[in-house]
């Protein structure tokens, strides 16, 4: 008889019994397995993440294949300024040249987001007045991208601007 | 009781489930690049950044950001001093993304700022979470799980540095990611590739060769709102007091 007393406990806990059970599963199903890993957020996420496909492929990349434009453009005054800075991004050129063929660029508008006179630039920074200094014709007729500094003029002038 | 036992026989294999779903392991780490061994930071030079918006539409191309949303843009300021009292002028026309008009003005003092996310060690924005779907990784990069992210805004007033928006079509919040799928297989940040004059540098505290440590030695790097503590990791040199 004295179990009997005991019987409306021995239900309570297997009742608590099986919701922890229930809790237990659930949460496990729910909750992504990688959550903790590292901290309060989903582990894979740092997965999901890296996944992502670059489109600046990289100054390097372009280097092994254009290794002649590379040694041309280490001699000159841009040899700091990185392929795709002025191609823009070429990750599936590199990955397929020939399909996948760069714009051509217009030096018009191209070297003047970085050389147009700007009071708030360093002074040390080449700058111009490209109304002045060009006067409308593209900034390639007179330099050459990947070397820009005219050497002939240069020594003339002393490098000096006009 | 017997009833309870047969019960209870039939609980076993549930519990047992139960804990083997507890034990099943944790996901492989991905090869190669090992998580431990780096400590992301930015440097950005002042003194060297032209305005040219070249990292702000590298930033938009590589990470498809939205028109009209910046995940790193760059700043003008013009200081001027109207009888002793400073006057500071900021813009920042589409972020910076296609150059600032020269200015008429004489006689300012006038540089450029690029900003972006400071990846904080102990960030505001990470702690206000519910569910846990911004977080600092372990190689110190602040970054947003997407498929977590609920979209409740909670991180993005809580960013002193104002560098999280929220995605207009998938309605969760976005930022930089320190260009996480790019430095994780050993290539710069987009913003960083393409600045012509190496204002921006991406740096690694934990790798001893890195230039950084040397330049921390012999510059006088600041931080943007140091007086909050939040261990933020964009170092800036030249760095004028009325930033902001
Ligand atoms: C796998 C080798 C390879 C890589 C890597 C590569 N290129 Fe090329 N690239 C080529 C080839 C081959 C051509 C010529 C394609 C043709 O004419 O059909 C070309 C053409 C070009 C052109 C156009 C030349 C013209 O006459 O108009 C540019 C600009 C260019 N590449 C820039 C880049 C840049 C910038 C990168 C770095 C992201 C790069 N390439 C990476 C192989 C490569
Ligand atoms: C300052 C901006 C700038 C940089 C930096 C630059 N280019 Fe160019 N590049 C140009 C322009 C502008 C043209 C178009 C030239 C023309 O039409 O006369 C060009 C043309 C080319 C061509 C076509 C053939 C040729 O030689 O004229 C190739 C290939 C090329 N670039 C590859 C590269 C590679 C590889 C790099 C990095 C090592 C690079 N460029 C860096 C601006 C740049
Ligand atoms: C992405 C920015 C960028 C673009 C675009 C760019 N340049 Fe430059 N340019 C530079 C940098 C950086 C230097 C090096 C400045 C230095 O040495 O301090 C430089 C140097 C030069 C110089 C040498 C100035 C001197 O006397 O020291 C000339 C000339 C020049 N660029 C012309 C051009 C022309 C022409 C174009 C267009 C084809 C162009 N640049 C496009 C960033 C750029
Ligand atoms: C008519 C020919 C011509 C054209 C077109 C031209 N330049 Fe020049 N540029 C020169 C000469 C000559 C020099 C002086 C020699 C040198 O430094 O290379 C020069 C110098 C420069 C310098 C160096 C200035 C300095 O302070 O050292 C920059 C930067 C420059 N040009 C940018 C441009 C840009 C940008 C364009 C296009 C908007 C352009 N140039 C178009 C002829 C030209």
């Amino acid at each position: 008889m004295k179990f009997k007393d005991a019987e409306h406990l021995l239900r309570m806990a297997f009742l608590f019994v099986a919701g922890l059970i229930v809790f237990v599963l659930l949460r496990n199903a729910l909750v992504p397995r990688s959550f903790g890993q590292y901290g309060h957020y989903r582990g894979d996420a740092l997965g999901e993440i890296k996944a992502r496909p670059v489109a600046y492929a990289g100054h390097g990349t372009c280097e092994t294949c254009h290794s002649d434009v590379l040694e041309v453009k280490d001699k000159g005054k841009h040899t700091h300024v990185a392929c795709e800075s002025c191609h823009g991004p070429l990750a599936k050129h590199a990955d397929d040249p020939t399909a996948v063929q760069p714009e051509k660029l217009d030096t018009r508008v191209l070297c003047v987001r970085c050389h147009e006179a700007n009071s708030a630039k360093p002074k040390s920074f080449p700058q111009v007045v490209s109304a002045d200094h060009s006067a409308g014709l593209a900034c390639n007729e007179c330099h050459k991208p990947h070397t820009p500094v005219i050497e002939a003029e240069a020594k003339a002038t002393g490098g000096k601007k006009k | 009781m017997n009833l309870s036992r047969r019960k209870f026989l039939i609980l076993l294999p549930a519990a047992a489930l139960a804990w083997e779903s507890i034990k099943a392991g944790t996901p492989e780490a991905a090869p190669n690049y090992n998580v431990s061994q780096h400590w992301w930071a930015m440097l950005v030079d002042i003194e060297k950044c032209i305005g040219c918006g070249s990292c702000v539409r590298a930033c938009q191309k590589e990470n498809d950001v939205p028109d009209g949303y910046y995940r790193t843009w760059i700043e003008r300021y013009r200081i001027s001093e109207v009888d002793g009292v400073e006057n500071i002028q900021v813009d920042s026309p589409d972020g910076g993304k296609n150059g600032f008009k020269p200015s008429n003005e004489q006689g300012l003092k006038e540089f450029f700022v690029p900003k972006m996310c400071n990846h904080c060690a102990d960030s505001p924005c990470t702690q206000v979470c519910p569910v846990g779907a911004t977080f600092a990784s372990p190689d110190g990069v602040v970054l947003i799980d997407q498929k977590y992210c609920l979209g409740c805004r909670y991180c993005v007033q809580a960013c002193p540095y104002g560098c999280r928006f929220i995605h207009p079509e998938t309605n969760t919040a976005q930022k930089c990611t320190l260009c996480y799928h790019r430095i994780t297989q050993g290539l710069t940040t987009a913003c960083c590739e393409v600045c012509p004059t190496a204002a921006r540098q991406l740096a690694d505290l934990k790798n001893p060769k890195d230039p950084i440590h040397e330049y921390l030695r012999t510059h006088s790097v600041q931080v943007l709102k140091p007086h909050l503590a939040t261990g933020a990791k964009l170092y800036y040199n030249g760095l004028d007091g009325a930033v902001r």
